[in-house]
């Protein structure tokens, strides 16, 4: 008979209606700023730096190699590179960024400056929250904005830091062997050259590692 | 309690000068159509909102104010607050005029509703025919925005809006025509007082009153634009149709318009139909009579709202046919059933004559017109 099925599909609806109330299974709606899906393990935003221990200056894992900043598409990195060193985590002294800076209003999140860093110093953030009122200066952070520890790095994506942080102990074993090796070839040869000479002191060499 | 609008007027005009009393009788009982009927679109377009999501299983509007409640009032903030565009090439004096000339008659229209006992802002003797002349005055306005815009998209809308508000008139007021049959009187006021005295009492609880109620409610529909008979806004097909050149208060006032139309409309069928402002029983005559009428008119809403939340839009030519082979011809049918019905005098064979006047040219008209062009299961053909 006609209007059978707008019968039937009134009493769909209103069986959602009623249902919706009913159970709370049927909204699946997540209510955003109030409740959040947890975010998937492979999820990128923008980069940040990473820095070892606490403190952010002195862990920076960045050298200002600059290979970023020249690999980067749209270009949004900007790095100064230091007049000075600083040791890195395996004691070497190294240049360190006296500038870096990205605009994430650039950055279109592709993860090659994550590629191609050779030291695990830039890795991506999920932060999305980044709106601003500020269009220039509040879409630029610099160096300060962009450093984040280890840890938080670990929480992020853990087995992506779990992979970084298997390579740095690696490179620091290899360092720190390096380093034993050489104190002793050093001492070695100073117990050589004792009998002979013992004025004559070697060229000052770099200071072992400590730790 | 149940004259507590009326006493309240009255006593209001009383601080009125003698000459201007009527004058300020009529603008109170303007402003208070305005404001009661203003408020209730506010609070519809959020329950509206809040059902269809509730239908489709999501929340809804519901973060503004209580359970979402203050949406309403950030939408109109946001309307007042938005540029006002008119198009360089639009005809600015009838493109400024089509909502006014959409908002007044639907407010016009309300004049002539019963809300209660002795709540009627006129009287008049025709107050059927007053309100059915108002209510085409709005084809006018969406025909005047839709001219005026000079965008391909409005006319377009304006001509599906033209169609189809002229088609569906006719069974609008064919099936109205059943109630002023049997009441024979033309005045809202008499009608209702002819549906006194309980549910057994009411129109709709007759053969011919309820196929007038659905033929009047489906009319209705289309008269007021509301889905499923939406054509003329079509935002999948012509975009907002007629107004998609209004922004700001403009758009507000067409939305305005819709809304108020569409309660102008229900009331109307509350008056023919439903009883008026008569409570469904005896022992509920305590309830003041304009709870009842508003009651009813919430309901006929949320039927709305049902609706459109359940049926999808028709097509044009489904829209012309059903208006014209089965609107109409029930609607004439639906005529000759009040007839028998008022000949027949009081008794069972009424019932099951009237019955049998209006169903079987339902189902006969239903069997020949939808089932006839052999609607099988679509047979899909792919190139080998």
């Amino acid at each position: 008979m006609l209007g059978k099925g707008i019968i039937k599909g009134m009493a769909e609806t209103a069986r959602n209606f009623v249902g919706s109330y009913v159970s709370e299974d049927r909204l699946t709606t997540v209510q955003y700023p109030e409740e959040r899906l947890p975010q998937k393990e492979a999820a990128r935003n923008f980069p940040f730096l990473v820095y070892d221990g606490t403190e952010a200056e002195a862990g920076l894992r960045c050298v200002a190699c600059q290979i970023c900043e020249k690999e980067c598409p749209p270009q949004c990195i900007y790095i100064t590179k230091s007049k000075d060193r600083k040791p890195d985590h395996a004691g070497k002294p190294q240049f360190y960024p006296a500038i870096f800076d990205i605009d994430i209003s650039v950055c279109m999140s592709c993860q090659i400056c994550v590629e191609v860093c050779p030291f695990d110093a830039i890795k991506m953030d999920t932060e999305f929250e980044l709106s601003t009122t500020d269009r220039f200066g509040g879409l630029l952070q610099h160096k300060g904005d962009l450093s984040r520890s280890n840890t938080y790095f670990q929480k992020l994506h853990p087995t992506d830091a779990a992979e970084a942080d298997a390579r740095l102990a690696a490179e620091r074993a290899k360092a720190e062997a390096k380093a034993k090796a050489d104190a002793e070839a050093k001492a070695k040869a100073a117990a050589a050259a004792k009998p002979a000479a013992p004025a004559p002191q070697p060229a000052p060499v770099e200071p072992a590692v400590a730790k | 309690m149940d004259q507590l609008p009326i006493t309240l007027k009255t006593w209001l005009v009383s601080f009125a000068p003698e000459a201007y009393r009527e004058l300020v009788s009529a603008i109170i009982s303007t402003a208070a159509i305005i404001g009661v009927f203003a408020s209730l679109f506010a609070l519809t377009t959020v329950l509206e909102r809040k059902g269809l999501g509730r239908i489709q299983n999501r929340f809804g509007p519901n973060r503004v104010g209580p359970f979402g409640f203050l949406q309403p009032v950030a939408d109109g903030i946001k309307a007042l607050i938005k540029e006002d565009i008119v198009p360089r090439a639009a005809d600015s004096v009838v493109h400024f005029l089509a909502p006014l000339v959409l908002v007044a008659p639907v407010f016009l229209a309300l004049a002539v509703i019963p809300m209660g006992r002795n709540l009627v802002a006129i009287d008049l003797d025709s107050g059927v025919l007053f309100f059915f002349a108002v209510g085409a005055a709005t084809e006018l306005s969406v025909f005047m925005a839709g001219w005026s815009s000079r965008n391909k998209y409005s006319l377009l809308g304006a001509m599906r809006a033209i169609a189809q508000m002229i088609s569906y008139e006719v069974p609008l007021i064919l099936s109205s025509v059943s109630v002023i049959m049997i009441a024979g009187s033309l005045s809202t006021v008499a009608i209702v007082d002819s549906q006194a005295g309980g549910l057994a009492n009411w129109f709709v609880f007759t053969p011919w009153g309820l196929a007038g109620f659905i033929l009047f409610m489906i009319a209705a529909a289309a008269e007021s634009n509301r889905s499923p008979f939406d054509l003329p806004e079509g935002e999948s097909e012509i975009i907002a149709g007629y107004y998609i050149e209004y922004s700001g208060f403009k758009f507000a006032l067409f939305f305005l318009g819709e809304y108020i139309g569409m309660f102008a409309v229900s009331g109307m069928a509350i008056t023919l139909f439903l009883g008026g402002w008569h409570a469904p029983f005896g022992f509920l005559e305590w309830v003041p009579s304009y709870f009842w009428f508003f009651g009813k008119l919430l309901i006929l809403i949320a039927g709305f709202i049902w609706v459109r939340g359940t049926l999808p839009r028709l097509r044009m030519d489904q829209l012309m046919n059903f208006a014209w082979k089965f609107m109409l011809p029930m609607a004439l049918v639906n005529l000759v059933a009040a007839g028998l019905w008022h000949l027949l005098g009081t008794g069972v064979s009424r019932w099951l004559i009237c019955s049998l006047v209006v169903v079987g040219p339902y189902i006969l008209l239903g069997r020949t017109l939808f089932h006839s062009n052999n609607v099988g299961k679509r047979i899909y053909r792919y190139a080998e």
